[in-house]
């Protein structure tokens, strides 16, 4: 048996392969084609795992570019799928924070990785990686980068939530003559204030792990473990929980038709 | 057959508009309400023609910004930019604008419509379950009818507030009958059906004939098989009013695979148990005690609403509730949070979508819903 999960987001397109006994993963950017990227990511697959596209017998599909995607068997959310994702991980897990470019959610789930229940950001890049994306290039910086030059001990405090304004509050900090490494630790703290916020509002339960493109960042990291007060576990897979859930969800469906 | 009946609901705005002009054009006196809390009853009593005015597009909303803070409920926004960029017929038509103080936006935009034409202001009582509260309303009641006969210049007798009443009752039966066949699973009616069948409610001239369609529709269902034999989630929308214009979340989820099989909002269930009782000795306390008892989230507090859609999700067999807010609706926004609770405590999934007429949200709103359907499927 074997299946694809492929998790399409705004920013990178994720997918895993697994067959019986083995398994492969790939990333590449999304780009500005979402099918493309789907498409890359299928051939990369292959050729990892050296399996012919019609050994594959199911494809699924998650992530904003889903829909754009036309060889998928089925479309499942994001939501579903990082919840599956995670608990196959982490079966102690029962709250998920997922942030990734453009939204950031959090997802309560259940002893089977069920969804229970889920939040998520409204249309705005407060508390998303394109929030850190434009910060670090206010700041001279790449996003990656972003994690390991905070300094927490000199936080200095961004309290703009909009993007434009909070851009604009950096320079005029940098101005100031205020340290980057502060301002790096006042942005990771903004999101995550924003973040568990909205945590807290659908109810925290633990363990709690941490998903997407910015769990990279452990200053993210850090700032949601102060913020909801509970140790945060980021898998070593972060960004692929979801393409990993769409595999699982698929593998389950061809063993229940067997 | 059933496809007829649809096409006629579908058609009423047209048609209407038609027959709403030629009616002017014969003297007939046209009032304009936005709400379910105006008594209608007394429109008819006066003789003139009741009809729902617009807000339910984005398209006038650029131009009700030049007015209004662009932080504002779209609802009101679209009501005031149709009146005044006169593109709204029945606006046009109407020789009286009748409106309510259900929310402090509404309040102040009502001040600022009078410059466009004569506007009745009635004035809600924030709470519903005190005698001085009641006594405003009733006088408020009494003052919307002085209003109208002023303004037509007729005389409204009590027996005529009484005839209308039998109308307005016979009117709620026969909708709530009509949403009352999706009871059955699966439901006969989509979403887009019945929402087009309610709505056309607003513009109908004609009492008798809408009444006579609602029925012929009923019985049409009911001596059909029902063909949609597909198993699908059943949805119960709440929340903020919907129309046609505004019909977003209920065509998403129904592209998404579900049925919106109850609505509990004000163009749907929220009124349609409440009948005017036609034994009292005043037909204006009779209507004020109606009009009163309407479930919404301008009333502090509003246990009625919960218990309504408490039993809406028994009746109709209800798998999960979608809650609309539009945004800086701040009353059914903070009644949100008490929804969510009694929805959660039946084990169901609660999705509260807060969003706008425009269409930026599509995507957001589509990932929400579909993820809410997925919890229902397990």
């Amino acid at each position: 048996m074997i299946v694809i999960g492929i998790d399409i987001g705004s920013v990178a397109a994720k997918g895993y392969i697994i067959s019986s006994g083995s398994h492969h993963r790939a990333m590449i950017p999304t780009g500005w084609s979402p099918r493309e990227a789907g498409q890359a990511i299928i051939d990369q697959l292959l050729e990892a795992s050296g399996l012919e596209r019609n050994q594959v017998e199911q494809i699924y599909v998650t992530g904003y570019g889903r829909v754009a995607f036309e060889h998928a068997d089925k479309t499942v959310t994001e939501i579903k799928c990082h919840a599956r994702g995670v608990a196959e991980l982490y079966p102690e897990v029962r709250t998920i924070i997922d942030i990734g470019g453009q939204d950031s959610k959090v997802i309560s789930t259940g002893e089977k990785g069920q969804v229970l229940d889920f939040a998520m950001n409204d249309k705005c890049a407060a508390g998303t990686g394109r929030f850190l994306q434009v910060m670090a290039t206010a700041l001279g910086l790449d996003v990656s980068e972003l994690g390991d030059a905070e300094d927490p001990r000199q936080m200095q405090t961004i309290s703009s939530m909009c993007t434009v304004f909070a851009e604009s509050e950096i320079i005029g900090s940098l101005a100031r003559g205020n340290p980057k490494g502060g301002i790096i630790a006042g942005l990771h703290q903004s999101v995550g204030k924003r973040v568990a916020a909205m945590a807290r509002r659908m109810g925290i339960k633990e363990q709690v792990a941490f998903t997407g493109g910015v769990a990279i960042n452990p200053g993210v990291k850090r700032a949601l473990e102060e913020e909801i007060g509970t140790r945060i576990i980021v898998p070593q897979a972060c960004q692929y929980t979801g393409a990993l859930g769409a595999a699982l969800l698929a593998w389950e469906t061809l063993r229940r038709d067997l | 057959m059933l496809d007829e009946f649809m096409q006629g609901f579908a058609s009423a705005r047209e048609v209407n508009l038609l027959r709403i002009k030629e009616a002017k054009e014969n003297g007939r006196k046209v009032v304009g309400i936005y709400c379910t809390y105006c008594p209608q009853e007394l429109i008819l009593a006066a003789g003139a023609i009741p009809v729902g005015l617009c807000g339910m597009s984005e398209n006038p909303i650029a131009a009700a910004e030049e007015t209004l803070p662009r932080n504002l409920c779209p609802l009101i926004k679209s009501s005031y930019g149709f009146a005044a960029t006169d593109t709204c017929p029945f606006f046009h038509f109407s020789d009286l604008i009748v409106g309510e103080t259900t929310c402090d936006g509404k309040k102040k935009m009502f001040e600022i419509m009078q410059d466009l034409k004569p506007v009745h202001v009635m004035q809600l009582p924030h709470l519903n379950n005190t005698e001085a509260s009641f006594e405003l309303w009733v006088e408020e009641v009494r003052c919307l009818k002085k209003r109208l006969e002023k303004e037509l210049q007729v005389t409204i007798s009590d027996q005529d507030i009484w005839r209308a009443v039998e109308v307005i009752n016979q009117e709620k039966q026969a909708i709530k009958a009509m949403f009352d066949l999706n009871r059955a699973d699966p439901p006969p009616l989509s979403g887009m059906e019945m929402l087009t069948a309610a709505w056309s409610r607003s513009f109908s001239s004609d009492k008798g004939e809408l009444i006579d369609n609602l029925n012929g529709l009923v019985r049409e269902v009911a001596s059909q098989t029902n063909n949609r034999q597909v198993k699908a989630p059943r949805v119960l929308l709440t929340g903020c009013p919907v129309g046609l214009g505004t019909e977003k979340v209920i065509r998403l989820s129904e592209e998404l695979g579900a049925y919106i099989v109850a609505m509990e909002n004000c163009s749907g269930y929220k009124t349609l148990e409440l009948q005017t009782a036609t034994n009292g000795a005043d037909p204006i306390v009779a209507l004020a005690e109606k009009y009163m008892a309407i479930p919404c989230s301008c009333m502090s507090p509003n246990p009625y609403r919960l218990k309504l859609i408490e039993n809406m999700i028994d009746d109709f067999r209800v798998d999960a509730v979608i809650d609309l807010t539009w945004q800086a609706c701040h009353t059914y926004n903070i009644e949100a949070f008490e929804v969510g609770k009694l929805v959660k405590s039946k084990g169901l999934p609660y999705l509260h979508l807060e969003s706008d007429y425009s269409n930026s949200d599509l995507e957001s709103l589509k990932v929400r819903i579909e993820a809410m359907l997925e919890m229902v499927e397990k």
